[in-house]
């Protein structure tokens, strides 16, 4: 079972890859919309690609209003 | 479909749309790619009859309030129906805002029922607002865990009554719904809308776009919207479509959904259009330089033989592979809730799929104007719907002025705001605070806004006194919000943003610190509503007596400044 602290690396490690950002660039409390300059769609994007990393389903509510990367990791690991 | 003119109420007209329609499918529920629900128009009315009856016994009479908080789904659609058939008066609210913003506006709408979702209602029960909304009496929760503690709301599931509920009869001019225009902050604007608003706006709009059995609606807009309420439950019933509905709006299924149903309408906001055409050119831009050639000239016979209107049998032959993309039935893509700009709108029509583009705002029912196609012209946003009486306020020299409309689906008014009516609603025309002009052919065509607020790509009506509330106490003399265009007029509707206005304390200036304490404080705000930088003003706020900002002075003087050099970017 993964930790907290590992699903948010995973989680940056993997959005800076899809977003061709340097690794390490990202840091848990980003504001990903700010810092990756998106909109609602492309999270939604991202959001797809990290289901099928972690093998869950993240119904779309449950990211309702999530801006940061450290809340995005925890309403991941709740579903681990 | 129905004759709308014979009936007084939206409830009335549902209901005889069940009977008529019985056989057909009414709504089609997926999640992700799996069929989640089908509904017959007959399974419909099964579903909605114990709900009304329990709703009757719960004592819910005709004039009660009762809001929905739900994403789009049969259950929002299904309960909508049973307030409608109990008399009562619908309040769609934004399943997108925050639990404090939901509190304000049930609060505000005096609704006394609530059906919401298990996940919406585990915020709002865990958030500390509820002893605001004291009006409200009975809670529904859909999809609730069995065991789940529901802090005294019940499970909707179980709400049944038995027997025949009485239909209760509305006429005309009664209240059907209150929908929140945007005013989340200090001063919601809720339209109180009329049956008759509904009825007259329906006829106008199947006028031009009708539905029919067999045709599908794809229901992405949340259903709270008011184009989604229009084309996506009202529309399509009276006239026994099937509307179908997406658990899950990740791009991909969107797509999956349209060969999957066979899609006939869609309504998508502009930035969702734009990212479709997006991804398109990138598709056409990947195609072999051989390939690219004849399909470049595909396009152009189109376009020459789709001039004066739509050709949809023929586009589909000639462009086959993008129309079975969009499954291949596709009458049309509606987009609406914010402009929409012309050259992706042309882009649409040039490969067959025409885009039903229009103007129109919730308080005015809906839609005033939309593009009938005969010519498509994406250059404008069309001609005024039937039964739309639309002029122009105190045109300038180039015939730019204030757009404004009287019709039957004007509001009656804001909710428990009379001095906003009277600004509003003008001797029974409604002032819009649109800018716009009329073409030698009849299409009204936008040029900015006279008023200080923004409309987002994604639909959103965004008023800057709502965001204050984020920079209260903020370290500095005074500030306050403005739309950029609205303190230096732009003859544009697209690329609007807002700014934070501050005065500060002698001898204070723009340091890094304060620059950080806005950042954090724009970074809680919503993504759309959060501002794009700063503008400082080096004398203090012009007040009224009661110390409210002026804010039409305060812009008139900004507006001295060079936009360029007088943002600061955050």
């Amino acid at each position: 079972m993964r930790t907290i602290e590992q699903t948010t690396q995973e989680v940056l490690d993997l959005a800076s890859k899809h977003f061709q950002l340097p690794p390490g660039s990202l840091a848990p409390d980003d504001d990903f919309f700010k810092k990756l300059g998106i909109d609602s769609l492309q999270t939604l994007e991202l959001l797809s690609r990290l289901e099928n990393y972690f093998g869950i389903e993240l119904p779309d509510y449950e990211v309702q209003g999530v801006s940061d990367f450290r809340t995005l990791a925890s309403r991941i690991q709740s579903r681990l | 479909m129905l004759d709308l003119a014979q009936y007084e109420s939206i409830g009335a007209a549902l209901k005889d749309a069940l009977d008529q329609f019985a056989d057909e499918t009414c709504l089609i529920e997926s999640d992700r790619n799996r069929d989640k629900e089908r509904l017959t128009y007959r399974d419909f009315k099964e579903r909605a009859r114990p709900l009304s009856k329990a709703l009757q016994e719960a004592g819910s009479r005709a004039g009660d309030r009762a809001a929905i908080i739900m994403t789009n789904q049969s259950k929002w659609l299904i309960s909508a129906y049973a307030i409608f058939f109990c008399g009562g008066v619908l309040v769609p609210l934004d399943f997108k805002l925050t639990p404090d913003e939901h509190w304000q506006l049930l609060r505000h709408s005096g609704a006394t029922v609530l059906v919401t979702e298990f996940p919406i209602w585990r915020q709002l029960a865990a958030s500390d607002g509820r002893d605001r909304a004291a009006n409200l009496r009975t809670v529904l929760v859909t999809e609730a865990p069995p065991s789940a503690d529901l802090a005294g709301a019940l499970h909707w599931e179980d709400l049944r009554g038995t027997g025949d509920p009485p239909f209760v009869t509305r006429s005309r001019q009664d209240l059907a719904t209150i929908v929140y225009s945007s005013g989340t902050g200090g001063r919601p604007k809720g339209c109180a809308m009329t049956h008759e608003n509904y009825l007259e706006q329906c006829m106008a709009l199947t006028s031009i776009y009708p539905f029919s059995p067999g045709m599908r609606y794809l229901s992405i807009l949340p259903s709270n919207h008011a184009i989604d309420f229009m084309v996506g439950f009202f529309g399509p019933f009276i006239c026994g479509a099937t509307v179908v509905h997406l658990r899950t709006l990740r791009p991909e299924f969107v797509r999956e959904a349209f060969p999957k149903y066979k899609i006939t309408y869609v309504s998508l906001v502009p930035l969702v259009l734009k990212n479709l055409q997006k991804g398109l050119q990138a598709r056409f831009d990947a195609l072999s330089p051989g390939r690219r050639r004849i399909f470049d000239v595909l396009v152009s016979i189109n376009k020459a033989l789709t001039k004066r209107r739509p050709h949809l049998a023929l586009s589909r032959v000639l462009l086959k592979q993008v129309h079975e993309a969009f499954g291949g039935e596709l009458h049309a893509i509606i987009v609406g809730g914010a402009f929409s700009e012309p050259q992706t709108l042309q882009f649409f029509y040039d490969l067959g799929i025409p885009v039903a583009n229009g103007y129109g705002l919730t308080e005015a029912g809906t839609a005033i104007t939309v593009n009938d196609l005969k010519p498509f012209r994406g250059d404008t946003v069309g001609k005024p719907l039937p039964g739309m009486e639309v002029r122009i306020a105190h045109p300038d020299k180039d015939g730019i002025g204030e757009v404004m409309v009287r019709s039957k689906t004007i509001m009656s008014g804001y909710l428990d705001d009379p001095e906003l009516t009277a600004e509003t609603i003008v001797d029974g025309w409604l002032m819009t605070g649109d800018l716009g002009r009329f073409d030698p052919s009849g299409h009204l065509q936008l040029f900015g806004r006279k008023k200080n607020m923004i409309v987002t790509e994604e639909g959103k009506n965004i008023y800057p006194e709502d965001i204050e509330a984020a920079f209260e106490s903020l370290p500095v003399k005074e500030f306050c919000i403005f739309a950029a265009n609205y303190i230096w007029p732009q003859r544009s509707m697209v690329g609007e943003q807002l700014v934070l206005a501050m005065r500060f304390d002698s001898g204070q200036s723009l340091t890094e610190e304060l620059r950080r304490d806005i950042s954090s404080r724009n970074s809680r705000l919503l993504n759309y509503k959060r501002i794009h930088g700063v503008v400082l003003c080096d004398e203090d706020f012009p007040r009224t007596a009661s110390l409210k900002i002026k804010r039409n002075v305060l812009a008139e003087r900004l507006a001295r400044l060079d936009r360029a050099a007088a943002v600061v970017p955050l």
